[in-house]
């Protein structure tokens, strides 16, 4: 019998939890060792996988199964082809960088890293799962302990209620982190009830006998039930990946929420959305997809552009990264959208690309803040002088938001231009192509305020990175311009995966 | 391999390697002056190979996949070694490792860690630079395209803890970055259309005629976009005067003999697309031609004598993409190495005169000459080569463009260069005899440079020399014009001479008098306020895209998500109302049980079935 | 006797005991109304098991007594200790569970 690697990568966090939660009781430094030994052991695993995985064969490997609820056709099935190896990668680079930005949490760290680590369980249980049934229990598992994190862990802001809806911004409390913490909870699950409903309509539909992905794929649906599941999970997953306008939750939990935390749920949360979209919707259902492209191309187009400006609106650092991500997010969708091969790639390469810079700059704000104890843009100034470490890797972080070769985020934005061009909709490369200058222009016109200048008076004693923290700058910068240098690393393997997807398309 | 392949690669690995190394390793690069000697000892090596593979004339084209795909590679990197690409290397690294060498003395005040990060910059933008002199490729000439943009965007604020150079930097990363968007369309669409980014393939259909793609001329209209934000085209040229926030050397290397040339070397290698498209290739003739006179004027009013010299930079690259636009992408090439060389040549004596005298005022310095003559006198052979005074290396490359953009029956442009030939003249001597020979007394104690600074200028200058003879003696040139040009030329040329000397040294001209008479003070306002294109773009960017943004802020905050929070607050206020039948006496809630089953009793009784 | 006349009896006893419960304001009175309502239901089950011949209602019976008793003795405990948190057993005063 081989080693099951893919539950070790999956479980181990979660043994982590447990170990914290029953072991390490007030030793906030046997914490930080479990969760990093934990996520080390798979993150490990996650290395071996896509060391060794083949890439010249299609389909799922490193194929687990046996079952559990046989007579409803439940089993827990796991198996990574070319697209989950690449995010179940980025998972663990994340939540390593994660653990040691979050070093030097003090509050209830034990509470806290048996969250994360659970959280994280879920994550790669999305990821790595091939039956509908258990996929869901581990999308909620990955959802809802962000609840507590933003709501025990979290920052509030100031957000002054205006406009016609002033009175409903003071009675919700808009701006506090327990407004944040709810909001997201709560978007996040009205997204999961589209899921949870689209999973059993094709369920009832294929014959109610599997809950398998792997024989749902082999169905194929009428026309009515594809077009209307795909919306259904287009809606749901689409939530969770920020598609305008259903993205409000995201600039205010990602502000909200603990550094760790933020890094974790922009940098892989939302890819869990819109690897939904793309395994489940246009994986399941190519009908639907190949019928519905023309609305997720548009509302990409539209998150572009307006995450962008919405972001050059912002005067607090961490809600210019949120809206970013939501800018960013576009570009995903968009590529999936074009229904090509290079399109697809660069989707998919964007999940990768934009997960780690996005968990870079939210590692960044982080420490500014611990630092500084300040997130409003307008009063820093000067930073580069007193934290050039930090100014350095912020600098990377832009240059690859704004796609600039050499690193990832070149590949992934050049991948979905070419996909747009030769997709059915070509003017979608225009909105994409602007968003990328109004990325320049946000993305630097910040660098130049926090970090350019003669120094801030508001600011004394500030410090560059220290210890761990290097650990999970080091590591994101390399891996982002790594994946930009040799493209190859990433695409060879995800070609195998979006190759048969877009056949099914296509041949639909 | 063979030496064909691998002696550019060794060309291009030198500075990577040094980049890489200085980039890692934090204690080396924190030295400073280690840094700076691991630089130049990776570029010096580079410049051998580089004369080497020049002069031995090798070719070779070599490309490997970089963007896997599943019917054949994406995108591929390689090299294509060819004479232009030959003699681009040799260009980049010499002017590198002279302005390398040059900083040692010029950055000696500043701190280690700063100066390893200025090496560290270098490195990169040799390498870059190299790269994109190489590229085989559209895609790759892109990719190293945008890192020497990224480069002039660091070194440029350099000095970061400057407002006006934080504020250049960004500047020119923006605009040039509008024209990329151009540029990077441009690409996209021809690959869609041909399903290739390389040269060669494209050549070769090219020359099929097998690229009678609908939409070619939009197509490279875009692609000429990127030229004209990387080259500083009108009506993009206004990053390009504020880079000069940089240190000198690198407005020597980066924004006059290099990088900027950049989008000239892009539309001369990529010549055979551009010629199949005539309309553009006139734009560009046009565009070049206007930008230089344009570009003329605005030096002519400038008393920041790096300003003057990065205008002239801008009406220099005008006149190469004037002749690439007319058809002579030969002579655009030569002036292009030429004034790579004369300009650096004048930036880097500039920056000597701004290290002795503390200031970039022309008014401010004055009888230099006497102080520091060597400085003084590579400073006026720069300024006759770029006059274009024979046989100095830039009479004959300007006179090569003259000739080409004459024959292309040109005769506005032609007209444009001509009248921006005297004003060079002018404007430059304008700068030598108001702070070389002026009577003000210079600011700060004039004196000669050291020898780390002046060996790089008297490199320079000889070069400059020594190829304008090799240009008069050889019959290097293709092009040879009508008879009455070169004495045109050169009466323009000398015209311009004179006027500054009456203006500026003689005082038979009131300079100001002159500049309040009709036709000049129009243009002297104008040129004054830079034709209003900062304030429009400044403007532009305030108003609009800013502006836009706050709006689109706005109403995402208080309109999309003002919905969701009404939402939330009338379920809120919902829950209210509904909370006050839980009044928390048991007895009530019996009354309601009791009550229901009583409704559930008459109702089974009288419902009508 | 008729079957009506007990099922009469345990409804009279029921309302009576549902009048209690509604109106009584002392805890020890609800309770004792409930008493009232369940006796009604177990006069109910032993008629209809007397008058079908099911011994399946006397059963149930015995069940519903010793069930009473155990929550008489819960709910006379909780009301014991109510007493001595709050110092009342009315309950108009006890609303804790108010929305």
């Amino acid at each position: 019998m081989t080693l099951p690697v893919l539950s070790l990568i999956t479980w181990s966090p979660f043994v982590g939890a447990l170990l914290i939660m029953f072991t390490a009781r007030h030793r906030p430094l046997a914490v930080r060792l479990i969760a990093a030994v934990t996520t080390g052991v798979s993150s490990l695993g996650a290395l071996w996988i896509y060391v060794v995985y083949d890439r010249e064969a299609a389909g799922f490997q490193f194929y687990e199964k046996f079952p559990l609820v046989p007579p409803l056709g439940i089993s827990y099935e796991l198996g990574v082809d070319g697209i989950s190896l690449l995010l179940v990668l980025l998972t663990s680079v994340i939540i390593v960088a994660g653990v040691f930005a979050s070093w030097t949490i003090t509050v209830r760290s034990q509470e806290f890293y048996a969250l994360l680590l659970a959280l994280v369980t879920g994550v790669f249980g999305v990821f790595v799962t091939l039956d509908l049934f258990v996929f869901f229990l581990f999308y909620e598992l990955a959802v809802l302990p962000m609840y507590l994190l933003i709501g025990v862990w979290g920052s509030s802001g100031e957000i002054r209620p205006r406009g016609i809806f002033a009175w409903a911004y003071r009675e919700t409390g808009v701006g506090t982190k327990e407004y944040a913490a709810m909001k997201l909870t709560l978007y996040l699950l009205f997204g999961s009830a589209f899921i949870l409903v689209g999973i059993f309509a094709l369920y009832v539909n294929a014959g109610a006998s599997s809950f398998s992905f792997v024989d749902l794929e082999g169905v194929s649906f009428a026309p009515a039930v594809q077009r209307w599941v795909f919306l259904a999970f287009y809606v749901g997953f689409g939530v969770l990946a920020g598609i305008w306008p259903l993205h409000t939750w995201s600039p205010d939990g990602h502000a909200s929420a603990p550094t760790a935390v933020s890094m974790l749920h922009a940098g892989v949360l939302m890819k869990l959305g819109a690897y939904g979209v793309v395994r489940m919707g246009m994986g399941l259902l190519p009908g639907g997809a190949a019928e519905l492209a023309w609305l997720m191309g548009t509302v990409a187009c539209v998150n572009i552009v307006y995450g962008a400006l919405s972001a050059m609106a912002q005067t607090d650092l961490k809600y210019v990264v949120a809206y970013s991500s939501v800018s960013h997010m576009g570009i995903v969708m968009l590529g999936a959208a074009t229904l090509t091969e290079t399109g697809l790639n660069g989707s998919v390469f964007q999940m990768f690309a934009h997960g780690v810079m996005t968990g870079l700059f939210f590692a960044l704000v982080g420490l500014v803040y611990e630092k500084a104890h300040s997130r409003e843009i307008g009063k820093m100034g000067g930073f580069g002088a007193v934290m050039p470490g930090i100014a350095t890797a912020f600098t990377v972080g832009s240059l690859s938001s704004l796609g600039l070769p050499a690193t990832a985020g070149f590949i992934a934005e050049l991948l979905t231009f070419l996909g747009a061009w030769r997709s059915d909709h070509r003017w979608w490369l225009f909105p994409a192509v602007a968003g990328t200058f109004l990325t320049a222009v946000y993305v630097l016109r910040v660098a130049k305020q926090i970090f350019w200048g003669p120094p801030s008076p508001h600011f004394h004693h500030l410090e560059d990175a220290r210890g761990p923290e290097w650990v999970a700058l080091v590591l994101l910068v390399a891996v982002l311009v790594l994946f930009g240098m040799v493209p190859g690393l990433a695409i060879t393997p995800v070609d195998t995966a979006t190759l048969p997807l877009l056949a099914r398309i296509v041949g639909f | 391999m063979d030496a064909n392949v691998w002696l550019p690669v060794l060309v291009l690995g030198l500075p990577f390697a040094s980049f890489v190394l200085l980039a890692v390793v934090a204690p080396l690069r924190r030295a400073g002056g280690a840094a700076g000697a691991v630089s130049i000892a990776a570029i010096a090596p580079a410049f051998l190979v580089a004369v080497l593979v020049w002069g031995e004339g090798l070719g070779s084209e070599a490309t490997w996949s970089w963007i896997p795909a599943d019917e054949g590679p994406t995108a591929t990197v390689g090299l294509l070694v060819d004479p232009l690409s030959n003699a681009m290397l040799v260009l980049v690294t010499l002017v590198s490792l002279l302005v390398q060498i040059y900083s040692l003395a010029y950055l000696h005040d500043e701190r280690p860690a700063s100066l390893g990060r200025y090496y560290t910059f270098q490195s990169l933008f040799a390498f870059s630079m190299l790269g994109l002199v190489l590229s085989p490729s559209f895609i790759q000439m892109f990719v190293f395209w945008e890192l020497v943009g990224l480069c002039s965007y660091l070194l440029i604020g350099y000095w970061y803890t400057r407002p006006t150079a934080a504020r250049a930097a960004v500047k020119a990363f923006w605009i040039t970055k509008l024209g990329d968007l151009g540029f990077v369309i441009g690409i996209v669409m021809l690959w869609s259309a041909t399903g290739t980014f390389e040269f060669r393939a494209l050549f070769a259909k090219a020359q099929e005629h097998a690229l009678a793609i609908e939409g070619l001329g939009t197509i490279m209209f875009l692609v000429y976009l990127g030229a004209v934000g990387k080259s500083a085209q009108f009506p993009l040229h206004v990053w390009l005067p504020d880079a000069m926030e940089g240190p000198t050397p690198v407005s020597a290397l980066i924004h006059a003999a290099t990088m900027v040339t950049a989008g000239v070397f892009m539309v001369t290698r990529a010549q055979p697309l551009f010629v199949l498209v005539p309309a553009v290739l006139a734009l560009i003739g046009w565009v070049g031609a206007f930008t230089a006179l344009l570009a003329a004027t605005m030096a002519c009013v400038e008393s920041d004598i790096k300003r003057v010299l990065a205008y002239s930079t801008v009406s220099q690259l005008g006149y190469m993409m004037a002749a690439a636009g007319a058809g002579a992408p030969y002579a655009s090439f030569l002036h292009l190495l030429t004034h790579g060389l004369f300009k650096a040549l004048l930036f880097l004596a500039a920056g000597a005169v701004i290290h002795a005298v503390g200031t970039n005022d022309i008014f401010r310095m004055g009888g230099l000459f006497r102080a520091m003559p060597q400085t003084g006198v590579v400073f006026i052979v720069g300024t006759l080569a770029l006059a274009g005074l024979p046989p100095l290396a830039g009479f004959f490359s300007k006179e090569a463009i003259l000739a080409g953009v004459w024959e292309a029956d040109m005769t506005g442009p032609f007209l444009m260069l001509a009248l921006t030939a005297l004003l060079t003249a002018f404007y430059m001597f304008r700068v030598v005899f108001v702070a070389f020979f002026g009577r003000a007394p210079a600011a700060g104690h004039p004196h000669e440079p050291s020898w780390t600074m002046r060996g790089p200028l008297w490199v320079l200058a000889a070069l400059t020399v020594l190829v304008g003879i090799r240009l008069a003696i050889g019959s290097v040139g293709e092009h040879h014009g009508p008879g009455w040009l070169p004495p045109l030329s050169v009466a323009a040329a000398l015209g311009g001479i004179v006027l500054a000397w009456a203006a500026y040294q003689r005082g038979a001209l009131d300079p100001g008098r002159l500049a309040a008479t009709f036709p000049f003070s129009v243009v002297d306002v104008l040129a004054r306020r830079r034709y209003g294109l900062d304030a429009l773009y400044a403007g532009l960017y305030r108003s609009f895209i800013l502006g836009f943004s706050r709006l689109i802020g706005w109403i995402d905050r208080y309109l999309v998500d003002g919905l969701l929070n009404f939402l939330s607050a009338w379920t809120l206020r919902g829950g209210d109302l509904l909370r006050r039948i839980q009044s928390g006496h048991a007895q009530d809630y019996v009354y309601g049980v009791a009550f229901g089953v009583l409704l559930l009793l008459i109702w089974s009784q009288w419902w009508p079935r | 006797m008729s079957l009506t006349a007990y099922l009469t009896l345990a409804a009279l006893v029921f309302a009576i005991g549902l009048f209690g419960v509604l109106t009584r304001r002392n805890a020890i009175g609800i309770l004792l109304g409930i008493e009232l309502m369940l006796n009604a239901v177990n006069i109910n089950l032993v008629a209809f098991a007397r008058f079908h011949g099911d011994l399946l209602g006397l059963v149930f019976t015995l069940f519903t007594i010793a069930i009473t008793v155990a929550e008489v003795a819960l709910g006379l405990a909780i009301v014991i200790v109510i007493f001595r948190v709050r110092r009342t057993v009315e309950a108009d005063r006890l609303d804790l569970l108010r929305g």
